[in-house]
């Protein structure tokens, strides 16, 4: 069975991401084009501002007030999701896709019991009451706790940062969805803990043949996590390609940036990381052309021109710049 | 708390001797320059007034201490039957006004707050403008005038109803001077309801909730309404502090026998003895109910619980 021939999982097209207000439209996500096989691994990177994160809340519409999707489309198995209702979005959330957030310390009700909030959302997708309990201490012991009786009984403040991001991701896993959207989840922990949640998640997977989408700011953490990668700038896709073939070979030159800046086996020799000069443009107010122009080395006249598209580059790689990948590889 | 308890005493005490006049003149009006030294001394005597001050005020502790009120020096009787008598009135008052207030206050910030600036948060916020800054002798005087001279209707003309007695009667005595009362706490808790859910709304864990496919209704009560439940808690046991002393000028108005009108009355016949408890009641009564607003914090929130 070809990839080619199998339907995405979840398909955005061109998804546009921003506020609107007294006619006045601010758009940070410009047209996003994203697909997740079912099964697949796919990870997100860019930097912080580069809407990664607004396009994956989009997804289930839970982006913060006063940012809407503006257009294009969003499609999950067989349904629209930017054309259902708030029920029908309820039926999703949770169940068909669900999510894994940046800040566990803040991400868990504080009054509630962790009981309270798992078994809370197996009952919102017809779990009885029985059965979710049961399923509660099942999953919290699947995400590595040896005592679940004692974390489902305790409130997220008697819990570490580790320990909550691990209640998170059973609390995502209970219901058995299709997609499991990672936002981030070791950043705010400990280096010690964070190979320790992205390995649960990815044995989780492994399990489940759930699909994961994996969005970070470090292309390194993820790397060996995901089969193919994103990489957004400036509130666009600028390039698309399988994870081997983007470290061997990166065609667009942010890509090629973000690779260069990544602490290698040669950080024992104390080598220099190259840095990106500069800093993102705030995409509300981009000049015309290439938004990464400015910070480019390779950049020339039709740069400042036109926004190049997502252009084919072979092996499965895709890649928004003018040059020809044959002058600078 | 023993400690505010105490203070009370001491100011109240205090500010009751400042007033000029004593139980003497004030019921023999310009007669009292008529009596003698003699029969002035025997009558200080009597009431139990021409002690030093501090005498006074260290037999009178002694005697609440033990459970003793004293005895009313107008009419005579026992204060704890005054005080008795009057208590459950203002209590039921008391407790009327601040459900209807929490019931307005509630209602109209969370519905307000989920859709700020559409016509429930805006007529709420209105309402509030009037409710804070309108008092409530005001509010009351209106609303007696128009129930009486528009639609001929006072329940406060017969005389006072318990609801043990009469319930029915009783709930129409009491509902117009808790609706009045009701207003002004109603804004604040409106207020801080609306504040503290639009903060709460922000939060990562309701994002949390709402993805998890809550329905809407789970989401607003459980997780936003809980969490911005506790700036209301402590802004209703202040607003029921406030509506103690708002008894007083309601209960005035609409001629119901609570503590608050008792308390007018015997400041106006210089009836110390139950001035005193009266206001020590009132003063116990704003203790208690801040000690029940600390409890209840604990209940609501683990993290205080655990401390």
């Amino acid at each position: 069975m070809s990839a080619l021939a199998e339907l995405p999982l979840l398909s955005l097209r061109s998804v546009r991401v921003g506020s609107r207000r007294d006619h006045e439209v601010r758009e940070i996500v410009r047209g996003v084009d994203l697909d997740v096989l079912a099964g697949e691994k796919v990870g997100v990177v860019g930097e912080s501002g580069s809407g990664k994160t607004l396009t994956m809340l989009s997804v289930l519409r839970l982006l913060p007030r006063p940012l809407e999707v503006l257009g294009g489309q969003i499609r999950f198995e067989d349904k629209i999701l930017t054309e259902l209702d708030e029920r029908g979005m309820e039926s999703i959330r949770g169940a068909g896709v669900a999510m894994v957030y940046q800040d566990p310390m803040t991400s868990l009700n504080p009054l509630l019991r962790v009981r309270t909030q798992v078994v809370e959302t197996l009952r919102a997708h017809g779990s009885s009451d029985a059965a979710a309990g049961k399923r509660t201490r099942e999953v919290l012991g699947q995400v590595g706790f040896v005592d679940p009786e004692r974390v489902e009984a305790a409130f997220p403040h008697e819990l570490s940062g580790g320990m909550v991001q691990r209640v998170m991701i059973a609390m995502a896993i209970a219901t058995s969805p299709r997609l499991l959207i990672a936002d981030e989840p070791t950043t705010a922990l400990d280096v010690t803990i964070q190979q320790q949640i992205l390995d649960l998640v990815d044995s989780l997977q492994s399990r489940t043949a759930m699909s994961v989408v994996w969005v970070s700011h470090d292309l390194g953490v993820i790397a060996r996590l995901v089969d193919r990668v994103f990489v957004m700038y400036a509130g666009r896709v600028v390039e698309q390609a399988p994870t081997v073939r983007l470290f061997a070979r990166p065609t667009h030159p942010y890509s090629q940036a973000l690779l260069g800046s990544l602490p290698g086996p040669e950080v024992r020799h104390r080598a220099r990381l190259t840095q990106i000069g500069g800093s993102p443009p705030d995409p509300t107010r981009l000049p015309p052309g290439c938004p990464f122009r400015a910070r480019c080395p390779f950049a020339f006249d039709r740069c400042a021109e036109q926004e190049p598209p997502l252009l084919e580059r072979g092996e499965g790689s895709l890649a928004a710049c003018w040059k020809e990948p044959i002058e600078w590889l | 708390m023993v400690l505010t308890l105490f203070g009370v005493s001491i100011i109240v005490f205090l500010v009751l001797r400042l007033l000029p006049g004593n139980a003497l003149t004030s019921s023999l009006g310009v007669s009292a320059g008529l009596l003698s030294h003699a029969q002035l001394v025997a009558l200080d005597h009597y009431y139990g007034i021409g002690e030093p001050v501090v005498q006074q005020y260290v037999s009178w502790l002694h005697a609440i201490l033990t459970g003793n009120l004293g005895v009313s020096l107008s009419s005579r009787t026992s204060v704890a039957s005054l005080v008795g008598a009057a208590l459950p009135v203002t209590f039921e008052l008391a407790i009327a006004a601040m459900l209807l207030g929490l019931l307005i206050g509630v209602l109209f910030g969370v519905f307000g707050a989920l859709r700020p600036g559409r016509v429930v948060d805006v007529s709420g916020q209105g309402v509030s403008v009037i409710g804070l800054g309108v008092p409530s002798f005001v509010i009351g005087t209106g609303i007696v005038t128009l129930l009486a001279s528009v639609f001929q209707y006072f329940p406060s003309s017969e005389s006072f109803a318990s609801l043990a007695s009469d319930p029915w009667l009783n709930i129409q005595q009491i509902f117009f001077p808790a609706f009045t009362l009701s207003l002004g706490i109603g804004a604040a808790i409106m207020r801080t309801t609306r504040a503290s859910m639009l903060e709460v709304v922000g939060q990562n864990y309701v994002r949390t909730a709402r993805g998890k496919g809550l329905s809407r209704h789970s989401v607003t009560w459980k997780h936003i309404f809980l969490n911005a439940f506790i700036p209301v808690l402590t802004m209703s046991g202040i607003q029921l502090g406030y509506l103690l002393g708002g008894t007083v000028i309601v209960e005035q108005i609409f001629v119901l026998p609570g503590l608050g009108r008792l308390l007018v009355e015997s400041i106006n016949g210089r009836d110390f003895p139950v001035v005193q408890s009266v206001t020590m009641i009132f003063a116990a009564g704003f203790v208690v109910v801040n000690m029940i607003v600390d409890v209840l914090y604990a209940v609501v929130d683990p993290r205080i619980r655990n401390r």
